[in-house]
């Protein structure tokens, strides 16, 4: 059985307050939902916050085309099990063009297929809200993140207009083209997130737990190979290997981990042991100090 | 449940205040990486990254690097803002750390950091002593609400660990913040540097018998919030659902609450019994502070968005609404406050219109002291009135942060420009719905043969109010007008004797003596207050009562030591000997009326001015 935790239960109620605040003050808000393990852990939360009537808002994912097959497959089982308006959100005339994690820079792929996408499909449908599940745990420069985090028009994160917060009050107020981002999750740490799964037994992709699945390494890390258009060098086959992901994005940029780790009582325990910050992972940050910082001013997550 | 979890208590929230160069980097970079609350990777970037000037070696951990932020603030070398990190301790408590960095905007960002703070370290370098900002954080974390101090004296390595120095360091903290009232006040001699008692006993220091600052924070327990508020629910959202479900979603933010408990909706007045306490995980039998539950009750009654579910509190009072409150506030815009503009007031989750009616005084964060003000500005922290356009329920503050804090928000760019903390609420508008009676005032006033009216003399002890009122009442009685007198002194003996001298106390006397009057003026009568009435709000808040014309605001005008010298009471010679710190003209201030519709000459010819004033009354 699993122990019973304060903690849980004090971030259990923090989000909840942060989503049932979204709900009542935004005029249009939308879950962004990315299918990895803090997006389930979110949409559990929301079916908690509103219990018993169903989440009063849609659910947007921004697909870049380059997800892993299992996450797209994944996700629409859960959205018809739960009941969600599900929106995607494509830049489809970068994928016209042909834009690919191959074609640009990392950086540059993450801003057209992304922050552009992003903030077409925000526009799009008129969301003056958008819940995420940003944790300050991940990087130094999220540590100051708030968890009602503003934006000007266009999306842009500006720090010096980031509105103090006081106790669990909120100023929810827009301004004309301003818009919020909400992070439930703000105060939670990834181990917090496991544990969570682990206790609310919340269901999560399996590509989490520890396979068999054919890989190549690149830059020092193991890169799953999930359909054909992987380019491969001259002559080179992927090799399978018993690897898990700690977080979910597009397949040819994010590294896997070797792991035997198949369930998530062994994957709490091989975590606890790492303590490795996950985003370590994640080739988009590795650019320079500061990148996460310059990718939110330009309307990143 | 097993409570086998480590982590069976609740998360600590604590703030860390010190200046540039205390140690807090280096203190907090420890911290973290003792307790192994940072990542591999972040230590590693602390091992090999060196700043301009450091010291430290390559290849040593520069703690003082694991607590970088933003590139902007890498760049100048300081931190902008508050961060909130999180520490687990050994025995499984959760630590969050909120970090307000030290310079121009600090007033503010410790406010905020504080806001939600249980225990604040307050930094002290043991090389420099005790310093102004030292007095302006624990200023800030006690008005904030922060019920235990530590006073961390860091860099002891810097002064042979002397005990000498320490006590004379805690000696200063600890009568500064015995002036403010913080519940709990301790002392740790420390070296961020070397490590002495943060997470390690020190071998330095055998005169200190206490615990390492981890021991400390480990041990911590939370204050036993029921004592002092009962039930308290801000209604966040209603939940409908199928099969006519109607739920009220919120966070208990004060006490507790079970089914079958009668609660009042603290806007209407109304009360109902909780009848389930609904939860994804099914009903519970009882919801405690912060828990986020959805309340049904047993009958329906009108409860919206922004409304305050609430019980009696344990000394029996409860919260009802009111349209002006005392509050002492944060200016956190860049534009000052401006006087009667009006702002929206979120408290809780409800929004109503308000403005700022006066400004008592400023507080000096570093001295202590108030002085007059009529403007705050960024940083500033005061004693303020706050008008809302509909009677809203807040609590004052030291009951419940939640329902006694509130944000002012500028209505065009929906800034934040204020936190406001409410010291008490002035005018509570109960839920009374008054009965007409087909005697009118205009039927009174007609068999009176004059109409009525309040006539509303303000001056400084001394100035003359009650000989003139004495005077005037005497000539209209003579010709036939039924008056009546109400004397500030005098009602100070029966009506108002549960009353001081204090600001507080000086607008409940004025409000008082306000609705007495407009009792009298009703039944018909001219009535004449002389009362002192030092402060222009007040008297607003008076006039505001009566119909335009109804009120007749006289101002005594005598200079201060006129008055003095007559001193008819002996109040100035008191005053004068320190024996009366309250007294009007010396150590509080008069604010003489800008628009009084009658200004006499307090040193002129008595006659003179009875002959004034009878005529203005008599509408001639
Ligand atoms: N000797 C000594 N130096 C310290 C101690 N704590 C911090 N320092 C030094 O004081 C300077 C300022 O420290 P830092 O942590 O950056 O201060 P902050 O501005 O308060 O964050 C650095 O050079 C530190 O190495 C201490 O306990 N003893």
């Amino acid at each position: 059985m699993v122990a019973y935790s304060a903690v849980l239960d004090e971030l259990e109620a923090e989000a909840i307050h942060v989503y049932r605040e979204t709900a009542a003050a935004f005029r249009n808000p939308v879950l962004l939902y990315s299918i990895g393990k803090d997006s389930s852990v979110l949409l559990h939360l929301a079916m908690k916050a509103f219990y018993p009537a169903p989440l009063p808002f849609p659910v947007m994912h921004i697909d870049t085309t380059w997800k892993f097959q299992e996450m797209i497959t994944f996700r629409d089982r859960r959205a018809a099990e739960l009941g969600l308006d599900l929106r995607i959100a494509t830049n489809t005339a970068a994928v016209e063009e042909g834009v690919s994690p191959f074609s640009h820079g990392t950086h540059e792929y993450t801003r057209i297929m992304k922050t552009v996408a992003l903030r077409e499909g925000l526009d799009r449908y008129g969301f003056d809200a958008a819940v995420g599940g940003a944790r300050r745990d991940e990087e130094r420069s999220r540590a100051k993140e708030r968890i009602f985090s503003l934006r000007e028009p266009g999306h842009r994160w500006d720090p010096r207009k980031q509105r103090p917060e006081f106790w669990r009050t909120a100023n929810t107020a827009l301004a004309e083209g301003q818009t919020m981002r909400a992070f439930p999750l703000s105060n939670w740490t990834e181990l917090d997130v496991w544990r969570y799964i682990e206790r609310e037994q919340i269901e999560i992709p399996s590509l989490y737990f520890a396979k068999e699945r054919p890989v190549v390494e690149r830059d020092g890390t193991w890169i799953m190979v999930d359909d054909d258009r992987y380019p491969l060098e001259p002559g080179e086959q992927p090799v399978m290997k018993s690897v898990r992901f700690r977080t979910l994005g597009c397949y040819p940029l994010t590294g896997a981990v070797e792991s035997t780790a198949d369930d998530l009582a062994t994957l709490i325990a091989e975590m606890e042991d790492s303590k490795v910050s996950e985003r370590a992972g994640r080739l988009i940050d590795g650019e320079g100090g500061g990148s996460m910082e310059s990718k939110k001013a330009e309307g990143y997550f | 449940m097993g409570s086998t979890s480590v982590d069976a208590t609740p998360v600590l929230q604590l703030v860390t205040c010190g200046s540039v160069d205390d140690g807090k980097s280096t203190l907090i970079g420890r911290l973290l990486a003792e307790t192994d609350s940072v990542p591999i990777d972040q230590l590693e970037y602390a091992r090999r990254t060196r700043r301009g000037g450091s010291t430290i070696p390559v290849g040593e951990v520069d703690f003082s690097l694991l607590t970088d932020g933003l590139e902007a603030e890498r760049e100048q070398g300081i931190t902008i803002d508050v961060a909130y990190r999180h520490m687990n301790l050994p025995n499984g408590r959760r630590v969050l750390i909120a970090d307000a960095p030290g310079h121009e905007q600090y007033t503010r960002n410790m406010a905020v950091a504080a806001s939600n703070g249980d225990v604040a370290i307050l930094l002290v370098d043991a090389a420099r002593g005790v310093r102004p900002q030292t007095h302006r954080h624990l200023t800030v974390s006690a008005l904030m609400g922060v019920r235990t101090v530590i006073i961390a004296v860091n860099k002891m390595d810097l002064i042979g660990y002397e005990h000498a120095a320490f006590e004379e360091i805690v000696g200063v903290v600890r009568t500064t913040a015995a002036r403010l009232g913080v519940p709990e006040v301790v002392a740790i001699p420390i070296s961020a540097f070397a490590g002495d008692n943060v997470t390690q006993p020190s071998t330095n220091m055998p005169w200190y018998p206490g615990p390492t600052l981890m021991q400390f924070l480990s041990d911590w327990e939370p204050a036993d919030t029921e004592a002092t508020a009962g039930f308290r629910f801000p209604v966040q959202f209603i939940v409908r659902a199928e099969g006519n479900f109607r739920g009220y979603a919120g966070t208990v933010v004060a006490g507790s609450v079970a089914p079958g408990d009668e609660i009042t909706v603290a806007d209407s007045g109304r009360t109902a019994k909780i009848d389930r306490i609904v939860t994804y995980n099914g009903d519970l039998e009882r919801a405690d502070f912060g828990q986020a539950v959805t309340i049904t009750l047993d009958h329906e009654v009108d409860v919206t968005r922004g409304d305050v579910l609430s019980a009696r509190d344990p000394d029996g009072s409860s919260l009802q609404p009111a349209d002006r409150f005392s509050a002492d506030m944060v200016w956190i815009g860049e534009e000052p406050l401006a006087h009667g503009r009006s702002y929206l007031l979120v408290s809780g989750s409800r929004s109503v219109p308000a403005t700022v009616t006066n400004v008592r005084h400023r507080l000096d964060v570093v001295s202590g002291h108030e002085h007059a003000a009529r403007l705050l500005e960024m940083n500033d922290i005061g004693r303020v009135e706050v008008a809302t356009d509909r009677p809203i329920p807040m609590d004052a503050y030291d009951k419940c942060r939640d329902t006694g804090g509130f944000l002012l928000v500028d209505r065009v760019t929906a800034d934040t420009v204020a936190a406001g903390l409410v010291r008490h609420a002035m005018r509570r508008a109960f839920n009374v719905v008054p009965h007409d009676y087909d005697v009118t005032a205009e039927a009174r006033t007609a068999l009176m043969g004059h109409p009525s009216r309040v006539v509303w003399l303000t001056g400084l002890p001394g100035s003359g109010k009650s000989t003139i009122a004495d005077a005037t009442v005497r000539r209209l009685h003579a010709l036939g007008v039924h008056t009546y007198v109400l004397d500030g002194d005098n009602v100070r003996t029966g009506l108002n004797k549960d009353l001081g001298f204090t600001a507080e106390d000086r607008a409940e006397n004025v409000r008082r003596v306000a609705e007495v009057a407009k009792l009298m003026s009703d039944a018909g009568l001219v009535v004449f207050v002389a009362l002192v009435s030092p402060y222009q709000s007040d008297r607003e808040a008076a006039k505001a009562l009566f119909e335009e014309g109804d009120f007749l605001e006289v101002f005594v005008d005598t200079p201060v030591e006129v008055c003095a010298e007559r001193d008819p009471k002996g109040l100035y010679a008191k005053a004068a000997a320190g024996d009366l710190p309250n007294m009007t003209g010396m150590g509080q201030s008069y604010e003489a009326p800008e628009n009084a519709d009658l200004v006499l000459d307090g040193t002129g010819d008595l006659d003179v001015q009875v002959d004034t004033l009878a005529r203005a009354v008599l509408g001639e």
